[in-house]
Formats: structure tokens, sequence, C-alpha cells
């Protein structure tokens, strides 16, 4: 291990994307390790990927966006990475902005550093329900916590080693992990952030949530999530 | 209670318990399974042999018929069935999920189980 950054990207059926997101890390931070997290795709993520010069963690079914995540963070502190950026394979966050995460995870004491898509303009476009969806999740996270986060959502994220031995237990909602982890590290007394990035469009409009009844169980579980953050003890 | 009612009732209770030990032996069924279905065969046995009971129970709960009563205690069975169900799943969606994560790591940090590592090309 040559770095102490990892940049882990969880994929499914990315073969589109992912060798030149992975390029695109490498040509802009060459230091960093980079770690792919195949979901069980049924393309060739996975090959594209090492060939492109990452390291593969293949999960054998597809378990999930938040598993992903976690298996990044697991990976990440079994090889005692101190940072960790993670980012999306669909191309629309831009590499080029893991830079500014880091460096406010690493000089500024912060250890969640959230990339958001409100703090500028950008391409970004999504659906008013979507919308609507972040700004309920906002308005609970700041009746729950005090903590004004205008991007929610965001699964651009930078984090320092405090915040994976958090992200590694059990308390993580591998499910859906969105504003209820920004509450739970909140109520723990964590140092979060937000930084400005870019968003691309999705071009192929793919998202977890375009199926309704999924959107609908999101919303449900996210605000269902929260409150019971609130109520456990840590 | 009609003693045909009383007969039909013994007989389902008898065939649910032996169905139920039947699988535990075959081991179809976990022993953890198995108690609460043997649970609602004695109960049934019990209730259908001493109806008396049957009837304090219905006055107790404030049923107007017997029957109701039963009705009643058997949506609270196949509801702690279900509970019961439910929090196995969960247990298994975190170990499953665990030892996904692990092979997966596993085979990262050890080629020959898969490669995982990046190839020259990178």
């Amino acid at each position: 291990m040559a770095s102490d950054t990892l940049v882990i990207i969880p994929a499914y059926n990315e073969e589109r994307n992912i060798s030149d997101l992975i390029h695109s890390i490498k040509q802009l931070y060459p230091s960093i390790d980079i770690a792919v997290i195949d979901d069980g795709s049924s393309d060739a993520t996975a090959r594209l990927a090492q060939g492109a010069g990452a390291w593969v963690l293949s999960h054998r079914f597809n378990m999930g966006y938040g598993v992903s995540l976690q298996t990044g963070y697991k990976y990440a502190v079994a090889k005692d990475y101190q940072c960790l950026v993670q980012i999306d394979g669909d191309g629309q966050h831009d590499p080029a902005d893991i830079g500014a995460l880091l460096a406010v995870v690493k000089d500024n004491g912060t250890d969640l550093v959230l990339g958001s898509r409100f703090l500028q303009q950008n391409d970004y476009r999504t659906s008013i329900f979507r919308l609507i969806g972040i700004h309920v999740f906002r308005v609970i996270l700041k009746l729950l916590s005090g903590q004004e986060i205008k991007d929610v959502t965001t699964g651009f994220q930078a984090m320092n080693r405090k915040v994976l031995d958090v992200f590694v237990s059990d308390v993580f909602p591998y499910d859906y992990p969105d504003a209820d982890v920004i509450l739970l590290l909140s109520g723990l007394g964590y140092r979060i952030k937000e930084v400005p990035v870019l968003m691309h469009p999705n071009e192929e409009g793919k998202s977890m949530h375009r199926n309704p009844l999924n959107a609908l169980y999101y919303i449900f579980k996210m605000i269902l999530s929260m409150f019971l953050t609130k109520m456990r003890k840590y | 209670m009609p003693l045909r009612q009383q007969i039909v009732a013994v007989a389902i209770a008898i065939s649910i318990f032996i169905i139920i030990l039947e699988l535990v032996r075959k081991r179809k069924l976990r022993e953890e399974y198995s108690w609460l279905w043997l649970l609602t065969g004695t109960c049934l046995i019990v209730l259908t042999v001493w109806y008396e009971l049957l009837l304090r129970i219905t006055h107790l709960i404030g049923a107007v018929l017997p029957t109701s009563a039963l009705f009643f205690f058997a949506i609270i069975f196949l509801m702690l069935v279900c509970i019961q169900f439910s929090i196995k799943i969960s247990k298994l969606t975190d170990h499953v999920k665990d030892l996904t994560q692990e092979v997966a790591i596993l085979k990262a940090a050890n080629p020959s189980a898969g490669n995982s590592g990046p190839s020259d090309k990178g």
C-alpha cells in the first residue's frame, strides 16, 4: 500500500463508464489507490476495472449499493487506509472534485465531507419527487440534529479513519445509507461539512429510485430509519 | 362441543404433531422452528378435550362464540410465527451480507482464490 487514501467505486453493470472513470482518477491522482466493488455485475465491469488498474472486490450476488459501500469500507480498514473517498460508478460525479473533498478531510479536521450538488450551479437535473424527498430529509435532519445539510443524499463523500471505524460496524444502515448516516455521525459528535461539487447528468437515466414503488419505499424507509437512529443509543 | 367436532379437532391436532415431529426427525425442520407449531397442536388438543376452558377463555376475552376465540388465537399464533420468521430472515440477511463481503475481501487479498488485483495494463 503506497497511499494512505483509497477511492472506492461501487459499480453494478457499469462497463460503459468504469474504465474512463478509473483512468480519469489515475490521471488526476496517480498516487491514490482505487478499489471497484463489483456488485454481482453480469457485464464486463470487473474485467474492465481490473484492466484499468483498480483493485476489484466482487460480490457473488447483487447485494445493493449500501452493502457495496460497506465492502469498500471494510477493505479500507483491513488494508489500514486512513482516508477514503466514495464516488459513484455511473460517471455523474466529477473525479476532479476528489481533491477538494480530500483537502477538507485531511487539513480541516472534518470527519465526513459531503460533495453537494446544491451549493453551486450545475447541470444536475432530477425528478420533482426526488427533490421533494431530499427536502423532507433535509428538514427532518435539521429537526433531529440541528445540522443544516443541503445535499443529504449525495453519494460523493470523503471520510477519515474514525468514520470508517463506525461504518464497518453493525450500526451502518446498509440498505439505503443516506441522511440516516449523517444523523448517526452527527449524534456521535463527528464533524460534517459540505463542499460544492459538479454533478453531470446521468446519460442512461439509470437510478435505483426510478421505479415509483422503490422510490416510495425508499422515502418511507429513510424517514423511519432517521427517527430510529435518533431513538437508539450508540 | 359435539363429539364429531371433538374428534375432527383432535385428529387435526395429532396430525400436525406427527407431521412436525416427522419433519424434525428427517432434519427438514429445525427444532428451533418446531416448538411454536407443537405448542399450537398441544393447545388445540387441550381446548378440544377441555371444552370448559375454551368457554372460560371466550368469556375472558369478551368473545361471544368459542369459535371466535379460537380464530382470535389462531391469528395471534400466525402473527407470532411471522414475527419469528422476520427476525430470522433479518439475521440471515446480515449473515449473507457479512459472508459476501468477507469473500470479496479475501479474494482481493489472495490472488490464487480468484484474481482481483490491478492488471499491468492500468
